[in-house]
């Protein structure tokens, strides 16, 4: 098996694209892509993967492997696929990338893209409530930020929290969020405007919300004889791991414990020879508050119960332990459904190269980006390092 | 046509009908086909009693497709008595009164608005119990 490198990347801003469309932004973000890796030419690309996770529910395009290499002139002779696993499936096209490229694949092209804005929030609603178990959740109602709206309940039960307990995140985020020229919303918020957003499922309110909007992000991925070639810092994905659980939170022993995001961290870790302590930036799925803290503590950052409390103290800013969000993340960025995966991992990769601007992590060497479908029934984690 | 769909989950969704473990007396609810590393016959139908407690709730007030009409509404999260937590609306009840612990039974109402198949969609929601 071969390293692998990431060779070019690549984002539209994220957005209420109305005057364009799914092919439109792809095409962006995949020429970006290509801008920035010189050394390397479209006829090169030996494999293409596209994550989407509404594109039949929200724009009725299915084949977008076939549709979207039509559109950038790939070579016919190369496989090209659309992978879902709901706001994982871009992470997921990521993750079989990597394997085709360990596997002796020189090159490969990886896009995330979403077009959801020609719907209103009905719609957008049904299209994420997909993710869970249709029979036995979406049939009742339920939406996806209702059900973790109930974990932010149960946890501040839990634990002993009062409501505005999680208000660190996404003030986090919108600070990070500020600063970042891609990013849906580009203002600060600070606790008082927290306390007085209006709910959307109680007890989540529009400001510990994120939202839906439409956007692409790619990735090139190459193997070490290719990456030697280029110029510039060398980043590697030295850990790359899918892990699952049920879609049915109802069905989880212990619904505050997120399996899949913990197991698939430790295994992506161990691929790099690396534990948890060794990571100096994070991307995680953070649409609300609970649910970066539920995956910080199924990781093991925090102990069970605490993780709001090291937020409230500063650990999750640009110069705190455990960094996350720093180009906005979920709240601020905004939430590109399956496109996300490949922001999170393009906000990485710009940390460990040290051009990430107003909000970079000083000296960060390590990164993990984890990406979640639905309540983290599937989670996807990637493990970058800096080569000196 | 979701006719056939909705048909099929009658006892469930009628009845709160699950499944008992022969053995161990493990309830789970829905049924489900059985793992790969379980006897079928291990398994047999079970009514559940509908009691149980709110494990978490939220109301909603952004609905999805299908379920405007309901304008806000409460879910939960509801333990039954039987071991086995349940995704479902709560109805008869009133936000403030809501709480984590409180016990709750079953009653059968409409789900959602009907679609383009014109079927009403009944099921299983919980009530604050009546004392």
């Amino acid at each position: 098996m071969t390293n692998v490198y990431i060779a070019g990347m690549g984002a539209t801003a994220v957005g209420e694209h109305y005057g364009r469309d799914l092919a439109d932004l792809a095409s962006e973000a995949a020429r970006l892509a290509l801008a920035s890796a010189p050394g390397i030419a479209p006829h090169q690309i030996g494999a293409f993967y596209v994550g989407s996770a509404y594109s039949e529910e929200l724009y009725g395009q299915g084949q977008l492997g076939a549709y979207l290499a039509s559109v950038l002139g790939l070579s016919p002779s190369i496989p090209a696929l659309r992978i879902e696993a709901a706001g994982a499936s871009g992470a997921m096209a990521l993750y079989q990338a990597v394997q085709a490229v360990q596997n002796g694949l020189p090159l490969a092209l990886v896009v995330g893209v979403e077009k959801v804005t020609d719907h209103l929030e009905d719609a957008i609603e049904a299209a994420q409530a997909m993710a869970a178990d249709s029979n036995e959740e979406a049939l009742h109602g339920v939406t996806l930020t209702a059900q973790w709206a109930m974990l932010m309940r149960r946890y501040l039960h839990e634990y002993g929290y009062a409501a505005d307990a999680f208000a660190p995140f996404p003030i986090n985020a919108h600070a990070n969020g500020a600063k970042n020229p891609l990013a849906l919303y580009r203002f600060a918020i600070d606790a008082n405007k927290y306390r007085k957003a209006a709910m959307v499922a109680s007890p989540l309110n529009l400001l510990d919300c994120s939202t839906l909007a439409d956007g692409a992000a790619a990735l090139l991925i190459a193997g070490e004889q290719l990456a030697r070639e280029l110029d510039g810092p060398r980043i590697r994905i030295a850990g790359s791991a899918v892990a699952t659980d049920t879609p049915a939170l109802h069905r989880r022993r212990n619904p505050l414990e997120l399996h899949a995001a913990r197991a698939s961290a430790h295994i992506a870790l161990g691929r790099a020879h690396l534990g948890v302590g060794d990571v100096h930036v994070w991307e995680l799925t953070d649409p609300h508050g609970i649910a970066a803290t539920l995956a910080l503590e199924a990781i093991g950052c925090y102990e069970s119960g605490t993780a709001p409390r090291y937020a409230a103290e500063g650990a999750i800013t640009p110069t705190g332990k455990t960094p996350i969000a720093t180009a906005g993340g979920y709240k601020a960025r905004g939430d590109v459904g399956g496109a996300s995966g490949i922001y999170q991992v393009i906000e990485i990769a710009r940390q460990l190269s040290g051009t990430a601007g107003a909000t970079q992590v000083a000296n960060a060497r390590v990164g993990l980006a984890q990406s979640l479908g639905g309540i983290g029934a599937t989670a996807v984690s990637h493990v970058l390092i800096r080569e000196s | 046509m979701n006719i056939a769909r909705h048909w099929r989950e009658r006892t469930t969704r009628y009845r709160l009908e699950g499944q008992r473990h022969r053995h161990t007396g493990e309830v789970r609810f829905p049924a489900q086909p059985p793992t790969l590393d379980e006897d079928p016959n291990d398994w047999e139908p079970y009514q559940l009693s509908g009691r149980g407690e709110i494990y978490s709730f939220s109301v909603i007030r952004q609905a999805p497709s299908g379920y405007e009409s309901l304008g806000l509404y409460p879910v939960a999260l509801v333990r039954l008595e039987e071991g086995p937590l349940v995704t479902a609306q709560l109805t008869d009840c009133d936000e403030a009164d809501l709480a984590i612990g409180m016990p709750v039974e079953m009653v059968t109402r409409r789900l959602m608005d009907t679609g383009e198949d014109g079927v009403l969609v009944y099921g299983y929601k919980f009530r604050p119990c009546v004392q």
